[in-house]
């Protein structure tokens, strides 16, 4: 069949629209849904560490953040972009960032506040001022003190990953390496793996007490590697971040001057997920080079200073959250370099 | 062996060339169509005044439209025949422009031009005879030549640079005139260095078109050197590459300042097929009044590079490569990074049309629009160091007028930071509306 081309009398109507007229392949929705793939690895290892329960809490947080997505856009007379994968995102980092012994319908109301109230309230998708997983956490920190900061599980070692379902919470609570570190030193923690090697195997590989998706430093890197690799994040604040963090424990962490630990500051706690995932997060974080290592930095110092000096034994998500609303002004301090110079300026 | 390529620092994309469709496709001359309507507003600056009335004879070559003063060039009939109409003929820009139709007379044969040697002429003859012919810049903005061939005393140019990059995807125009005619080129850039009483001469290609580097080097090594100094400096694959700014920069270094011209930093850059028009002008004394274009894209059953008339409607190219196909989605005039979408096949080809793409549903992204997830790819991806997504939120949220601190005057619409969006934004749009609220 052929079509005459004339746009009136013709089989079918052009597209009229301002150039350009090709776009390069990406789209929203393949960064997210490639973010979602690179969350995958270490929900599935939680699984085996922690038991089944925690693939039950991350589904309940990302249906409720998706539910709760169309209903706000609903609601705000919004179009509805639930497909667009950033939702799906939330509700997998919020489930990342809570304890895996916690009861299932607690990520229901996160989901809500970091959803609803973190980001379609703010403007939605491009315009919300903090990292809205994280707010989603500090809301049930501050709501459900004891069991966001106690529920940890003893990984299962082998035992069945049904074990821990339906039993009670404080039956079978244990401390995070954080948290032993801070009271009871790296002795204490050398002891609690059995040797220096096993510790650090565990810390790398993901097999210690944490939230739900944190404990991988080795699948979330792999992940954070493969988004720099396809260009969606780049490498400037998960690097400053993570080497402040081990520099600054270096220097402040032991009980002298440079006696620290940098190894075991990075290794633990949300470090790896923080860095990779939630403050490279677009919106919350400068985009010039020179701004996202100055931003990473800052959040590696905030980190440290919540780790050695705060009352809780991890700092990331508030480090996170103190720099989130910093990002504007880090816009406005570091911007691209103009082309053009002032007339008259010849090289 | 490998010299390193060419190129400018800041900013730039690699959108898929595409111009394997028609890269080895020879120039064929279409055939006269029986009517053609041409533009008096083919270049930058105010309309010609028509010369000519409704019914008179007019012979291939005439001229036919003339600036009475300001910036302007001459328009000459591409085709002989009778004047049909003084009227207006759709414009991809301005919706309507002012055209004289002219009807062909089929008897009449091409007209034919001896070659002169220019080497007599004096600087002031070979500027007029450029001026007479009408020629402007063929790479897309039409300015006048003989306007910028004439750059004011102080400015103590010191290069000629031509412009051979074609980095929009698709065209192959140049890439064609660089292998087909090397000579004349070659040719056009000494007339242009003996006008600006220079010397130095770069010619800059991508890369991607070796053939064209080769025939361009032997062409500049086999001419008769004359004192002049011809390079052919090959520039990486990059867009927008051939933007002016950007390719003084790639191969002088030099930056042109805000607001500036290239003969601030004492440049003159001409595109290969000026160079050509302007041979032609002056050796052969023909006016500039054939185009070939390059017609490209899935939608049209035939690609291919044609030379034109002035003034022959897309509608009668169309029909000379067998139509177009059911997929067809877009018609595009110019290349698909810079060039105008068209809803009427009746517009005309005019000095400045680089190609007539038709694109087909695969090739073109109509999806909608998203909300700005401040990813900042567009900020890398501006060669001028702009904020295209400040700018786009800005205008959403009705604020156009207070955009020029993120430099939309400096903005020359490469498309870049539309290409890169991953929200499919149409940033060339909303800077195109701030530039019209912005106050300087």
């Amino acid at each position: 069949m052929e079509n005459n081309g004339d746009t009136k009398t013709g089989s079918r109507l052009w597209t009229v629209s301002v150039s350009p007229h090709v776009k390069s392949g990406e789209s929203v929705e393949k960064i997210m849904w490639t973010v979602v793939g690179c969350l995958v690895p270490p929900l599935i290892l939680s699984v085996f560490v922690f038991g089944f329960q925690t693939l039950l809490i991350t589904l309940v947080s990302v249906a409720s953040c998706v539910a709760t997505e169309t209903i706000s856009q609903k609601l705000l007379h919004r179009p509805v972009t639930v497909k667009d994968g950033s939702a799906v995102i939330t509700g997998m980092l919020l489930a990342y960032v809570i304890p895996p012994g916690v009861p299932y319908w607690m990520p229901i109301l996160g989901g809500v506040m970091s959803i609803y109230v973190a980001k379609h309230l703010l403007g939605g998708i491009g315009f919300n001022i903090f990292n809205p997983a994280l707010i989603g956490r500090a809301f049930l920190v501050a709501t459900f003190p004891v069991a966001m900061t106690s529920a940890w599980l003893a990984p299962l070692h082998g035992a069945s990953i049904f074990k821990y379902m339906g039993s009670g919470v404080d039956a079978v609570t244990t401390a995070t390496p954080l948290f032993v570190l801070k009271h009871y030193g790296i002795s204490g923690l050398i002891q609690k793996f059995g040797s220096l090697s096993s510790m650090y195997g565990s810390l790398f590989v993901g097999w210690r007490p944490g939230c739900i998706g944190e404990t991988s430093a080795l699948l979330l890197l792999l992940g954070g590697l493969y988004l720099i690799y396809k260009g969606y994040i780049t490498w400037h604040v998960p690097v400053s971040m993570i080497v402040t963090v081990g520099f600054l424990t270096w220097v402040f962490g032991g009980g002298r001057l440079f006696t620290g630990q940098p190894l075991i500051a990075v290794l633990s706690g949300g470090i790896a997920l923080g860095a990779f995932f939630m403050a490279t997060d677009y919106v919350t974080s400068p985009t010039q080079k020179t701004a996202k290592l100055l931003f990473g930095t800052c959040i590696g110092a905030l980190t440290v200073l919540i780790r050695l000096k705060g009352g809780y034994p991890e700092g990331v998500c508030y480090a996170i959250l103190l720099m989130n609303p910093l990002t504007p002004a880090f816009e406005q301090w570091f911007k691209p370099k103009r082309f053009a110079p002032q007339k008259g300026a010849v090289k | 062996m490998d010299i390193p390529l060419l190129t400018f620092p800041k900013g730039g994309v690699h959108p898929e060339e595409s111009k394997a469709l028609t890269a080895h496709s020879e120039t064929e001359i279409m055939p006269v169509p029986d009517e053609v309507d041409i533009l008096l507003n083919q270049h930058f600056g105010a309309p010609c005044t028509p010369l000519v009335k409704k019914k008179d004879a007019v012979r291939e070559g005439d001229l036919i439209g003339e600036m009475e003063h300001g910036l302007g060039a001459n328009t000459h009939a591409s085709v002989t025949g009778t004047v049909k109409n003084i009227g207006t003929a759709p414009h991809p820009i301005s919706v309507t422009a002012p055209s004289v139709t002219i009807q062909t007379d089929p008897e009449a044969g091409p007209r034919v031009y001896e070659p002169t040697d220019w080497a007599r002429f004096s600087r002031e003859e070979l500027l007029a005879r450029v001026k007479n012919a009408g020629i402007v810049g063929v790479g897309g903005a039409g300015f006048p030549t003989h306007v910028k061939l004439a750059p004011p005393p102080e400015a103590k140019v010191d290069m000629l640079i031509l412009n051979g990059a074609e980095c929009e995807p698709y065209l192959t125009t140049d890439h064609r005139a660089m292998l087909e005619h090397p000579d004349q080129i070659i040719e056009g850039a000494k007339i242009i260095l003996a006008i600006l009483g220079i010397t130095e001469c770069h010619v800059g290609i991508e890369r991607n078109k070796s053939d064209a580097i080769e025939a361009m080097k032997k062409a500049a090594d086999d001419a008769a050197p004359g004192g002049y100094h011809i390079h052919v400096d090959a520039l990486k694959v990059k867009y927008p590459q051939g933007s002016e700014k950007q390719l003084i920069q790639s191969i002088t270094g030099r930056r042109v300042p805000g607001f500036g011209l290239p003969f601030d930093v004492a440049v003159i850059v001409q595109n290969v097929g000026t160079a050509k028009a302007i041979y032609d002008a002056v050796v052969l004394d023909k006016p500039l009044y054939e185009k070939v274009i390059t017609v490209s894209g899935k939608g049209i059953q035939r690609p291919a590079n044609i030379q034109v008339k002035i003034g022959t409607r897309v509608r009668d190219i169309v029909s000379y490569l067998g139509g177009t196909k059911p997929d067809l989605a877009k018609v595009v005039l110019g290349g698909p990074m810079m060039g105008f979408a068209i809803s009427d096949l009746d517009v005309p080809v005019t000095k400045t049309t680089s190609g007539v793409l038709f694109l087909a549903d695969d090739e073109v992204d109509a999806s909608d629009h998203g909300q700005c997830i401040r990813c900042g790819w567009c900020l890398d991806a501006c060669p001028m160091g702009l904020s295209p997504n400040e700018v786009g939120v800005y205008v959403e949220a009705g604020r156009a007028g207070d955009t020029a601190q993120f430099g939309v005057f400096e903005c020359f619409e490469c498309g870049c930071c539309a290409f890169v969006c991953p929200a499919k934004r149409p940033l060339v749009q909303f800077i195109r509306l701030a530039k019209r609220k912005a106050k300087k």
